[in-house]
């Protein structure tokens, strides 16, 4: 069989393996639809938050980064998977704790303001949606070079799927795919690169070829003798403060993204909480400590095969001249001397390797079975559409939960309420798919911005919400709202209107730290300046912070009551 | 459960949590970024000590962290919790 018709039998197969789970888990009432009514098993929860949490970027593009960027690569491999220790030891069991259905909610209520919850709302809508375009990007990619259909069908029929069952089972449904899911994209990412440390090295394991094999020293041998600087050399592309702030951007932001958050409600009490966010960091690291391996092989690889080859002789690569219709990889003899030659100069560099198609052609390079190739695919759609569900229901449960139910229509009924949430739910997905169609950016450079604007905006009121009793709504208003309109300021400014990187040249990608550090500042001394939370406010927070499992009593009452 | 006992616990939990972030932040922030460069003079199997802790060595002692966290604080909870 060819890769095509694999691909579209796993495709196939696993689409409809998605579409009858959530089928099983559809939901009638709004504590299924928002939170799965917090039954979650915190080894599944810890499935669901990787594959939720994994995206398009971390299947299709990450080792890609990795694979040009060397060590500085770096700062996505500690930046996502660092985060997950501030969410486990700082929000995930408080939150938990709080018990209640969203982000905003918790924002709401501990600063007793529905100016809060609305500025939070925002942000979340804003952060969901800049990170979904991404997914939506990845879902396109992955279909037009597999099923061979253009980019606005593979969308297309991405929305479908993800809207089937997030519509039906809300997060019950999405819960359970995406426990389906991480299964299949891990499958598919372990498969290839254990075949490749075989091949290349002999030793079947790819962190223990990575580390022990020569194909590192003979990497760093042939980039220097090629013009770059050694793979393992530091801040070849960056400077050190640029890593380091864009290392610490990303793990707050992985720490404040509404959609990994809300994962942590769904699980049955604080305890679990912590436990799943460690099963999710285990199962994150599976595939996290296999990119870095996967990128230097490939990079091994496609140098070894492409460099110094006659145009004939590439023409002969299958793998080559289909990427070649993508226009995702390009090669042309500038030089007219017969050779393709591969230098760090894009001006004379007579090939071109668009960084999103690494992992995906990997196996081509190394010349695997159509079966394994096939998987990939079907592993990097899974990736996308349950990132891609995981955020449609954020800007779902936002609009529907926080701003129809909380602030506009309290009295609604619980039919009412997840009717809203599916109306949402489809929404949502109209304007990710037409994101997908006109994408913005190329997918992980947007989603390193959403991770900016996360940190700059949710984890400081978090964080000082649980662990600060006196700060207030006046303070977190004003945080949230100066680190926001900083961080996105400077993003736009930088990405879009060629404005200077002037913050000691921090590149628009770190920029959410200076956002956070000015969010904490503000918050803080704003805090000071006004008077302190009401009392109960106050005994709201001891009751995060004590030992017993039962959730605050304050808000939570009226709430059942209306029920 | 009174305030003593309430304030004892949260303590115990705080400096919990702050000596696990010493150490997140030593192998990420320090081995792996501001000490990277000296570190790298050192070698574990073929690659730079500084360049596997960036790639592999910190993930590893992240998820460690947090299952500490996990046990610790299960310990911390059976130490306080109804024995008013």
């Amino acid at each position: 069989m060819s890769v095509e018709a694999w691909t579209t039998l796993f495709v196939i197969l696993s689409f409809i393996g998605y579409t009858y789970i959530g089928w099983r888990s559809r939901v009638r009432d709004s504590k299924g639809f928002f939170i799965a009514d917090q039954g979650i098993p915190a080894i599944a929860n810890g499935a669901a938050t990787a594959a939720d949490w994994m995206s398009a970027a971390s299947f299709i593009s990450m080792a890609g980064l990795i694979s040009t960027l060397g060590y500085d690569g770096s700062i996505y491999l500690m930046g996502w998977t660092g985060g997950f220790v501030l969410l486990a030891l700082l929000l995930a069991p408080y939150l938990r704790k709080f018990g209640k259905y969203t982000v905003p909610d918790f924002v709401g209520d501990r600063y007793y303001s529905n100016v809060a919850r609305l500025v939070a709302v925002v942000a979340a809508i804003f952060i969901s949606l800049t990170y979904v375009a991404g997914q939506m990007r990845g879902v396109g990619i992955v279909f037009s070079r597999f099923l061979q259909v253009d980019v606005e069908t593979g969308v297309i029929i991405g929305m479908v799927i993800v809207g089937f069952f997030a519509v039906l089972g809300g997060m019950k449904g999405i819960t359970w795919t995406q426990v389906a899911q991480y299964s299949v994209l891990i499958v598919a990412y372990l498969i290839p690169a254990f075949a490749i440390a075989w091949i290349l090295t002999d030793n079947p394991i790819p962190q223990l070829a990575f580390t022990f094999s020569d194909i590192v020293p003979k990497l760093n041998q042939i980039q220097v003798d090629l013009g770059f600087s050694e793979y393992t050399q530091p801040f070849a592309n960056k400077s050190m403060l640029d890593v380091l702030f864009i290392t610490i951007a990303l793990m707050v932001g992985t720490a404040g993204l509404p959609h990994v958050i809300v994962r942590f409600y769904t699980v049955p009490n604080p305890r679990a909480a912590r436990y799943s966010a460690g099963w999710a960091l285990l199962f994150i690291a599976l595939l996290y400590t296999t990119a870095p391996s996967i990128a230097s092989f490939a990079r091994y690889n496609l140098i070894d095969s492409l460099h110094n080859k006659t145009i004939e002789e590439v023409q002969q690569l299958d793998w080559a001249t289909k990427w070649k219709n993508t226009e995702l990889l390009k090669y042309e003899d500038k030089n007219g001397n017969g050779r393709l030659e591969l230098t760090p100069d894009e001006e004379t560099s007579e090939v071109t390797i668009d960084r999103d198609i690494i992992v995906l052609s990997t196996p081509e390079v190394a010349q695997l079975s159509p079966l394994v190739i096939a998987l990939v695919a079907a592993g990097g759609l899974a990736a996308a559409l349950s990132t891609a569900s995981g955020l449609l229901l954020v800007i779902s449960s936002s609009i529907a939960h926080d701003v129809y139910y909380r602030l506009y229509n309290p009295q609604a009924s619980e039919s009412q309420r997840v009717m809203v949430g599916r109306i949402m739910v489809g929404f949502a997905i109209a304007i990710a798919g037409y994101f997908g169609m006109y994408p913005p950016g190329f997918v992980a450079q947007v989603v390193a911005f959403a991770f900016g604007l996360a940190a700059a905006s949710f984890f400081p009121v978090i964080l000082l919400g649980i662990f600060d009793k006196r700060t207030n709504r006046e303070g977190a208003i004003s945080g949230m709202i100066v680190g926001l309109t900083f961080t996105a300021f400077y993003i736009i400014g930088v990405k879009f209107y060629n404005m200077p990187t002037w913050f000691f040249d921090i590149s628009p990608e770190g920029i959410g730290t200076v956002g956070m550090i000015l969010n904490f500042i503000v918050t803080f001394v704003v805090s000071r300046l006004t008077p302190p939370p009401p009392l109960e406010i106050q005994e709201m927070v001891d009751m995060l912070r004590s030992p017993e499992d039962a959730p605050p009593a304050l808000g939570d009452i009226g709430e059942e009551q209306l029920d | 459960m009174n305030s003593d006992r309430r304030r004892a616990y949260w303590r115990a939990n705080t400096s919990l949590i702050r000596n696990l972030l010493i150490v997140w932040g030593f192998v990420s922030l320090g081995c792996s970024i501001l000490l990277v460069k000296p570190l790298n003079n050192i070698f574990i199997g073929k690659l730079p000590f500084g360049f596997w802790m960036a790639q592999q060595g910190s993930i590893y002692v992240f998820v460690i962290l947090i299952f500490i966290y996990a046990v610790q604080m299960d310990k911390i909870d059976r130490k306080y919790k109804n024995r008013d």
